[in-house]
């Protein structure tokens, strides 16, 4: 059952996604179809499949961050920030190397955005920790924060000098020791997919296979048996936000260097909110998430598509992704108790 | 930079509309805690509010029956909530955000057709001579109805959890549902009840937001005005007045920082809109030493069978 429930919550989505669709005056089955098939075997499919990694790594990356930290009852929802964050602390420190072209930029990089996204996400741990904060609505609060501090780097510090008075960085496409090219040429497969890959391999073997991962299930199962069997919840805090932190960065760094290229007002598209989602529907395991992190950016993809073919509104997507999750929190109870119907049992 | 363009009588009567969509929100959110669930999608049901309330008052031509619609939009979408969280047994905090997620997606949907239209114009009410009052008269008795109503509210349920019998019962649901459940209360519809005054209350914040404060209507409008008020909770220790003070508190930080906008203060305009946010996060870190007020059954899911 515990398998069965998010094909169910999928299969659930697309009956009631094609409903809302018809709603709005679209052929629901041509736009699931849309959504779900063109992508992977349409016409163009080879133009799209790239897509799919290009898409689904930054999903991935924050998603295993989140999964770690929702495992053990710990709610980082502030991915979001901590992915800004990762991009200009990324961008940056290439920036303040421009034009100079050497080997060991893009590692800095990676450091940096990592770093960053770690630093902004232990401002919540460290309050938690500390003052027992609620690490719900710091991390949070810190997401508004960061859109702002972003918006004033891309129309300040990080200003492109020579973009004719345009907010936005530098295209980092164009600096060559910074640019996070593609591995192989055309598969949409860049450093971020690869890090996505590293990190869930990390997490199964963290989770299934190392005290820490242990201290992290017991935690979310029965925290007051976690506290006798000797886990520290502080510095169990301070790893799940923290490691969640540096994924989300990691992840903003890699878009920012690759497929965004440049730092601007709307770089953030709500990776970082959808990857909750991902998190959920890959029922917080590492190989869940990854094929939910796949099947969360087609649904981005095939929306980009049913937007400019059928002119299906981007909103209907953002609705159909929410559905999603819906429907796996109420069939959860599929999971986790047995239905009896007509015996109403006083209890 | 010129601060004289401040004016201090304008920035507190201001203050009063500023914090209303937070008050509102907060009091609704307020009760549901007190009655034991944490629901974290005040932010969606507020931006649902805030476009039914917008679509039934541009059509309408009546605010008035635009909260209405807005109050019922936030209690339609809280329902939702009900449902995973009373019947389906799901975790509280994940199908919050998930409320919060698909509202936020539904209102752009809803709203596509009234980007850029003007909603009717909701007059302030006509208190008569307390209008007159010199300074008074300018902060306190010159709003709209809704700022009024809202008090009203505040005073409505800080009465009715002290001195009611209704009052006590929800308290008695929220601190130990078991033993209110052993009592022969009807927890779950308790709740419901308590979750769906609380999504008509954050619906009317915020079409205070799209028919008042702005008066228009932007995807995401609201801009985390939710998680505020959910942080006013805590902040308020579950208690009523503190709510009013806490939001006023917040109101008077967010219109003293627009008006710093508008003086053209030497500090760039994006530090300046990051205010509410961190004084929101350094007000939660004073407060959450003390943790002794939180309702017992607080997100906890209740099973009539356990």
């Amino acid at each position: 059952m515990a398998l069965a429930t998010p094909v169910l919550a999928v299969l659930a989505t697309m009956v009631f996604g094609g409903l809302l669709f018809a709603v709005l005056g679209k052929d629901p089955l041509q736009s699931i179809l849309t959504i779900f098939w063109q992508p992977l075997f349409g016409e163009f499919a080879f133009y799209y499949r790239p897509q799919l990694l290009v898409k689904g790594a930054p999903l991935v990356l924050i998603a295993m961050g989140l999964a770690l930290g929702f495992r053990a009852g710990i709610w980082n929802i502030g991915a979001e920030g901590q992915y800004i964050i990762g991009a200009i602390c990324g961008a940056a420190a290439a920036l303040a190397f421009y034009p100079l072209e050497a080997w060991w930029i893009f590692p800095l990089m990676v450091i940096c955005g990592g770093l960053g996204g770690f630093l902004w996400a232990m401002i919540p741990g460290l309050l938690k920790v500390k003052f027992g904060t609620n690490e719900i609505l710091v991390s949070l609060m810190l997401v508004y924060v960061a859109e702002q501090l972003l918006s004033s780097m891309s129309l300040g510090l990080l200003k492109n000098p020579e973009g004719y008075g345009f907010p936005g960085s530098r295209n980092l496409q164009q600096y060559a020791s910074a640019h996070n090219a593609e591995i192989i040429a055309g598969s949409g497969m860049h450093w971020g997919v690869l890090a996505a890959l590293i990190a869930v391999i990390f997490a199964y073997v963290l989770l299934t296979r190392h005290r820490l991962g242990f201290a992290i299930r017991v935690t979310g199962e029965a925290p007051r048996a976690a506290k006798f069997g000797g886990v520290n919840p502080a510095r169990l805090v301070l790893f799940c936000l923290g490691a969640s932190g540096m994924l989300a960065g990691l992840a903003g760094m890699f878009e920012v260097a690759g497929p965004a290229g440049q730092i601007t007002i709307d770089f953030n598209v709500g990776y970082g909110f959808t990857a909750i989602i991902v998190a959920f529907l890959g029922r917080l395991h590492p190989i869940g998430i990854l094929l939910a992190g796949a099947l969360m950016a087609l649904t981005y993809i095939g929306g980009d598509i049913a937007q400019s073919q059928l002119g299906l509104p981007a909103a209907a997507i953002q609705v159909f992704q929410g559905m999603l999750l819906f429907f796996l929190l109420a069939l959860d109870v599929l999971t986790n108790y047995r239905l009896r119907f007509g015996a109403a049992e006083v209890a | 930079m010129d601060l004289s363009v401040i004016n201090p009588i304008l920035l507190l009567a201001a203050l009063m509309s500023a914090a209303t969509p937070i008050l509102l929100a907060a009091t609704g959110e307020l009760v549901v805690e007190r009655a034991g669930v944490l629901n974290l999608g005040v932010e969606g049901m507020m931006i649902v509010g805030a476009i039914a309330g917008f679509i039934v008052a541009v059509n309408t031509g009546s605010p008035a029956l635009g909260f209405i619609g807005a109050a019922a939009g936030g209690a339609v979408l809280s329902l939702l909530f009900v449902f995973l969280t009373q019947v389906a047994l799901a975790n509280q905090v994940a199908s919050g955000l998930g409320l919060t997620l698909f509202g936020l997606g539904l209102s752009a949907l809803m709203g596509q057709s009234y980007v850029g239209v003007k909603p009717p114009r909701m007059a302030d009410l006509d208190l008569g001579p307390l209008s007159d009052i010199p300074v008074l008269g300018r902060i306190l008795f010159s709003h709209d109805a809704m700022v009024y109503i809202g008090l009203l509210i505040v005073l409505g349920v800080w009465a009715g959890l002290k001195f009611t019998r209704a009052g006590l019962v929800l308290r008695a649901v929220g601190e130990n549902h078991d033993a209110a459940h052993a009592l022969g209360y009807k927890v779950k519809r308790i709740r419901t009840l308590a979750i769906l005054f609380g999504g008509a209350c954050a619906g009317m914040g915020g079409a205070y937001i799209s028919l008042i404060r702005v008066p228009q209507w932007t995807e995401g409008m609201t801009a985390g005005v939710g998680w505020i008020a959910l942080a006013l909770v805590v902040f308020a220790s579950w208690k009523p007045w503190r709510v009013l003070l806490g939001a006023y508190l917040f109101g008077g930080i967010t219109q003293l920082q627009l008006n710093l906008q508008g003086a053209g203060v030497a500090i760039p305009v994006e530090y300046l809109a990051m205010s509410p946010y961190i004084v929101t996060i350094i007000v939660l870190v004073i407060l959450s030493a003390d943790k002794s007020r939180a309702p017992g059954s607080l997100g906890r899911i209740f099973h009539a069978s356990h």
